[in-house]
């Protein structure tokens, strides 16, 4: 790996992304991160953007959206879930989330808890006819 | 005529671990968890951007398709790691890699530049073999 140019780099920003994924519920000061990684913030942002797609801050927004869809599938309630991913007003959250899904918290939970519960109560629905019938699943418990 | 693809399998030796793999190291979406009675479950994941595309991590057990003998001689090649699964891509491999990497995943080949494109190889938790290609590598 080594002989790659300037692979210090990448890991310093692999780093720094990875901090992101594993602090998004906290209060993540972006200048803090690119100082970890020993860049300026110029720097830094430039970088992360050429490599991930995002800027940090769009990253954190990202990764917070999308733990806040999985945390609403299982079923935690809309306001405690913006508080579990960081956000601090659960109106912002909820802009954010129509904002980037297309839907509001409450509507996408109410999608999934119905997906779940045809899931469970009717597995079948989910498995191509093929898979279910050479294994047997197509008695009338599944 | 055909037109897609829309799910595939990946024999896989262990499901709960299998989860944990695709899932929490590949940053893959749990698509479909459904239980099917008698401990058998359908586990599809879907790479972050193809959501359309049901991976299936299918165990390998006795029942349905699979005797005895078969669940012998598929866990034996799987553990040996004869079988590669597919070809993923990335936009950056090195980051990838890295990323993968400090997470515990297992490389037989690391980033190299190859005539054909820059590439690595992984493997899952199984034994299954993936190639990892960065585009317009």
């Amino acid at each position: 790996m080594q002989q790659f140019e300037k692979i210090y780099l990448y890991r310093r920003i692999v780093k720094a992304k990875l901090f992101i994924d594993n602090h998004y519920a906290d209060d993540i000061d972006l200048d803090n991160v690119s100082g970890q990684a020993h860049f300026s913030k110029f720097h830094f942002i430039r970088l992360f953007k050429l490599i991930y797609g995002y800027t940090p801050n769009n990253y954190l927004v990202k990764t917070r959206i999308e733990k806040a869809k999985i945390l609403l599938g299982k079923g935690n309630p809309v306001l405690q879930t913006s508080i579990m991913v960081g956000f601090h007003s659960p109106t912002s959250f909820a802009g954010t989330f129509k904002k980037i899904t297309g839907v509001s918290p409450s509507a996408f939970q109410k999608e999934q808890l119905i997906k779940k519960t045809a899931m469970q109560a009717n597995p079948l629905r989910f498995v191509p006819n093929c898979f279910a019938a050479t294994h047997g699943w197509t008695e009338p418990q599944y | 005529m055909i037109t897609k693809m829309t799910h595939t399998c990946v024999y896989v030796l262990n499901q709960e671990s299998a989860y944990d793999f695709y899932v929490n190291k590949l940053g893959f979406n749990v698509h479909t968890d459904a239980p099917m009675g008698e401990g058998a479950r359908w586990l599809t994941v879907t790479p972050p951007e193809q959501p359309e595309l049901e991976i299936t991590l299918f165990l390998v057990a006795e029942g349905g398709m699979f005797d005895k003998e078969t669940v012998a001689a598929m866990t034996t090649l799987i553990k040996k790691g004869a079988f590669g699964a597919a070809v993923f891509t990335c936009n950056d491999l090195l980051a990838t890699y890295e990323e993968l990497v400090s997470k515990g995943v297992v490389f037989k080949k690391p980033p190299t530049k190859e005539f054909y494109g820059f590439e690595a190889l992984f493997m899952d938790d199984s034994g299954n073999w993936f190639s990892l290609a960065q585009i317009n590598g």
